[in-house]
């Protein structure tokens, strides 16, 4: 069966056919050749596809693409300004070791998103909760919560910047 | 380099990943990412019987189906393309198979889907064998064969050694412990699975994208994939994506791989095959399960006389590079602490359990485990503190031990010391709390396991003072481009940012022995390093023609050219090379540089300098058990290594709070359960890795002690992170609450039957 379904994917509105059975994930990064989610297991345990739907995170790749209709999905891809430059959560993902291999970068950056997108101040506790879903097997995690805490501080002095 | 530390102006900098942005970006390409045009999916189907003969295979269907291009069977691979340590291992089976993830056929077709739907069609007649599942039942005399040719399930392997006179020091040892220690099945779970895509061109020369630790050696080893195909004096080209992670399961040439390159030719069009999150845990290789017999000795004060340890590894089906590993447990056997007197035999059993392979730390963790919770056994007996016990037999600078290694720096004593003080600091004694420690050795200057050691380097210089270096070392994520680009940066007063590694490609990048053996920055940065340093000559010649100045009055620094305190002799760098380019005759800056370590193969002894240096390092860590539960809470953890030099702390923390998470893993949680042969846990959520929630706060003071072969000092850190990680927790849950659990993975159930035993061994 297919479907025409329409939502918004960072920002743009995307109109498109898509088959029922087809994941979000298959959609994003086999039709569209968005190849920042990644897939890691395909059973939504290790969170490598996260995305964001209608500011929840979500494995992509449980969640099928015709569920996608009408929402507001955001990937990797839409982070960084159009001008290339990153989003805090990314800078401070590079600079502070947050990132080795890579592959479950996106999804631990789109899911610290989901988190202080709705909670800014996030304590430790709270971004371990967060990131539960999401594996990685190269840093340890501490890199991780640091960078998460280093984007928190980021945004925190970009908005004192302001009221200035 | 001179033994005293010096200023740097990029060493010793955390400078972020090269490759980072890019990484948080999603704009990294691993092998999942690569397309090609026509390009087909290959899927390989596993054996349904861990113990079999294959009476008949029936593939008309899976052919007919519309969108299949090619199935293979093992009748269709060339006789004599085999792969691993004995080179008796085909891709695909025929005949008979010895355990559940022998490959039984393959298929090629335009869309994944199809590629499985094929392999259901399918049909295969098993005649089912009894199987063994036991190394010590697969020894005895009456058991099963998994390969009646070999007439024995033994592998008739030399692992077997013994230095000084371990029965007369037994004899003068005034205390003696013992104990049988057991390891089982853990496996990498990189994030990113295997995979590769091959290609031929017109001529049959091979293209294949592989995420392989080990392009020159899979280059050969695929040449003579090719040859068993009747394709002679071709060329093959290997070109590694980015690699969603190592940790030495990309080592080895794997039948995926050759599967690829078979089913490319037949279908003469691009052909990947990446395995999905089961296929990973199922088909890739594991760390060696082993059952270790231990045996130490020490004298009245605490000098350890004597370590007799007897082995027994389960081989798996088939005899990859990892029935190797007892090879490189001989180091921490004979070489941790000091002892004199050392025996060591282990004999790697068949069995139709899965085959392993190399996993961090290349049996490192394993012997660790059972020495450094026996020399807490040990340094209990003798009534001696156990930090105590091992300060008093720690390793010396110039040591020579009894395998001949010799000991350039040790930092083991201060690792000692900084753990002693974080974990002792305030050491209020709660119940069920305690703390315990263990100590590694490892290698840290190269391992000399092949005929060479080395790592090819070549460094070009463009217009604008902007560096190209193509290095035979792989970057896997640990961050060696970093590592090779600030060494080069260093050496020729540039910034990081003007430095382009490339290490993807080895049509354009020199051999490479791989990415093993912590021996990356140590071997990879000093091949860099020796091709800058054949630059840099060459542009302090040119540059004293120019300012007129000596050569060795001449400093290269923040992209400039000067004498130090004359205003007058300084140029822009850049400019420099031009003026060498654009002259008559001129010049453009290129060198290359080939590093071989002196290091030294092992003897029929075993002895040999295996190494140039050794990384040295100490765990501590304090646990509360909960007795009721049996659940183990780690409190605190301290990783004291001595690296040399760190070239990057970032990096640097980023490998040892990695090997620690995964050592804890490996300490408390992690098990590939195998049930008569199955894997019974092929995922995220039955295979229990730390995850977010579980991870703990990790002190990783660095010890330097700047090694005089090392570029800039510097030693290997890749695997030591997870090397004394189980024996620390085991140490210390000891400490906690009196059990000693000598088999891993410690689980809540093993702590509650240790209790329960304790309890009615006192009652």
């Amino acid at each position: 069966m297919t479907t025409n379904i329409s939502f918004l994917l960072n920002g743009d509105e995307i109109t498109c056919d898509i088959q029922d059975h087809w994941t979000l994930l298959h959609l994003l990064r086999e039709e569209m050749g968005l190849i920042g989610t990644k897939e890691g297991c395909g059973n939504g345990e290790c969170g490598a596809c996260t995305v964001i739907v209608d500011k929840l995170a979500v494995n992509s790749c449980l969640f099928l693409a015709i569920e996608a209709d009408k929402k507001n999905i955001e990937t990797i891809e839409g982070l960084a300004s159009r001008d290339g430059s990153l989003h805090p959560l990314q800078q401070s993902f590079v600079e502070n070791g947050g990132i080795q291999c890579g592959f479950c970068s996106p999804g631990m950056i789109m899911s610290s998103k989901a988190l202080l997108d709705e909670n800014p101040d996030a304590d430790r506790e709270e971004i371990k909760h967060a990131l539960a879903g999401n594996i990685c097997r190269c840093t340890g995690y501490i890199p991780i919560f640091e960078s998460v805490e280093a984007a928190q501080k980021r945004v925190a002095e970009n908005k004192g910047g302001q009221n200035d | 380099m001179t033994n005293s530390k010096r200023e740097f102006s990029v060493v010793g900098k955390p400078i972020p990943k090269l490759d980072a942005a890019q990484k948080a970006m999603g704009r990294a390409e691993y092998i999942q990412d690569i397309k090609m045009p026509g390009m087909l999916y290959g899927k390989i189907l596993y054996s349904k019987f861990a113990h079999a003969n294959i009476i008949k295979i029936d593939i008309s269907k899976a052919q007919a189906l519309p969108g299949v291009y090619a199935v293979l069977t093992g009748e269709d691979v060339p006789k004599k393309m085999k792969m691993g340590f004995y080179k008796d291992n085909p891709p695909i089976k025929k005949g008979k198979v010895c355990s559940f993830r022998d490959e039984v056929a393959a298929v090629a077709a335009k869309t994944p889907d199809i590629a499985k739907k094929a392999l259901n069609l399918i049909e295969i007649e098993y005649e089912e064998l009894e199987g063994i599942f036991d190394p010590e039942k697969a020894m005895e005399k009456d058991s099963p064969l998994v390969h009646e040719y070999h007439k024995s399930n033994v592998l008739k392997l030399p692992w077997s050694l013994h230095y000084g006179d371990v029965e007369k020091a037994r004899e003068d040892a005034a205390f003696v412990v013992e104990g049988r220690f057991s390891t089982t099945w853990v496996t990498h779970c990189c994030m990113g699975t295997s995979g590769a895509l091959a290609l031929f061109d017109a001529n049959d020369n091979l293209t294949i994208y592989s995420n392989t630790q080990i392009p020159s050696l899979a280059q050969k080893d695929f040449l003579e994939a090719l040859k068993t195909m009747g394709l002679s004096n071709k060329r093959v080209r290997v070109i590694k994506p980015i690699i969603g992670g190592g940790f030495g399961s990309k080592l080895d040439t794997y039948a995926y791989e050759h599967i690829a390159i078979l089913l490319a030719h037949k279908c003469r069009k691009p052909v990947k095959i990446v395995f999905d999150r089961q296929e990973e845990f199922t088909a890739t290789s594991t760390r060696q399960p082993t059952i270790i017999d231990i045996q130490q000795g020490c004298d009245k004060d605490g000098k350890l006389l004597f370590r007799d340890i007897k082995m027994i590894l389960d081989n798996g089906g088939h005899t990859s590079w990892g029935a190797t590993t007892p090879s490189v447990m001989m180091m921490p056997i004979t070489s941790l602490y000091r002892v004199e007197n050392v025996r060591y035999d282990a004999k790697c059993v068949y069995t139709n359990n899965t085959y392993s392979q190399a996993m961090r730390g290349y049996g490192n963790p394993q012997a660790t485990f059972a020495i450094e919770s026996n020399i807490d056994m040990l340094a209990e007996k003798a009534g001696i503190d156990p930090i105590e016990f091992r300060r008093i037999n720690r390793n010396h600078p110039g040591d020579i031990t009894p395998q001949d290694f010799k000991i350039t720096t040790c930092g083991l004593d201060l690792c000692l010391d900084a753990v002693e003080k974080q974990l002792r600091e305030n050491n209020s004694r709660e119940k069920g709390v305690g703390i315990g420690v263990a100590s590694l050795i490892h290698v840290g200057g190269g391992a000399r396991i092949y005929k060479s050691d080395g790592c090819g380097a070549i460094l070009k210089m463009d217009d604008y003072a902007k560096v190209d270096i193509f290095t035979g070392g792989t970057d896997m994520g640990q961050g060696l481009d970093n590592i090779t680009a600030q060494i080069v940066a260093e050496e020729l007063g540039l910034l990081v940012e003007d430095i382009n590694v490339v290490h993807t490609d080895t049509d354009v990048c020199p051999w490479d022995v791989g990415a093993h053996a912590s021996r990356s920055t140590f071997v990879a940065g000093n091949a860099a390093l020796g091709a800058a340093r054949k630059v840099k000559k060459k542009i302090l010649e040119y540059g004293s023609k120019i300012l007129d100045a000596q050569p060795e009055d001449l400093v290269l620094r923040d992209r400039l050219i000067f004498v130090p305190n004359d205003p007058e002799k300084t140029m822009p760098l850049d400019k420099l090379l031009r003026k060498a380019h654009f002259s008559p005759g001129g010049t453009m800056l290129m060198a290359d540089h080939f590093y071989d370590p002196a290091n030294e193969n092992m003897g029929k002894d075993f002895k040999g300098n295996m190494s140039m240096t050794y990384t040295f390092g100490v765990h501590g860590v304090k646990v509360k058990v909960d007795e009721e539960t049996g659940k183990v809470e780690v409190l605190e953890y301290v990783a004291a290594h001595d690296v040399g030099q760190a070239i990057n702390p970032l990096l640097l923390e980023g490998q040892v709070y990695g090997g620690v998470v995964m050592g804890l893993g490996y300490a408390l949680s992690e098990e590939v359960v195998h049930k008569n042969g199955k894997n019974m846990n092929a995922n995220f959520r039955d295979y229990k890795l730390f995850t977010a929630k579980d991870a703990v706060k990790i002190l990783a003071p660095v010890i330097e002690t700047p090694d005089k072969d090392g570029p800039f000092g510097a030693k290997g850190i890749g695997e030591p992170g997870c090397v004394p990680t189980a024996p620390a927790v085991a140490n210390a849950i000891y400490d906690a609450i009196g059990v000693r659990i000598k088999d891993l993975p410690i689980t809540p159930e093993k702590i509650l039957a240790a209790i329960k035993q304790r309890e009615q061994g006192t009652a």
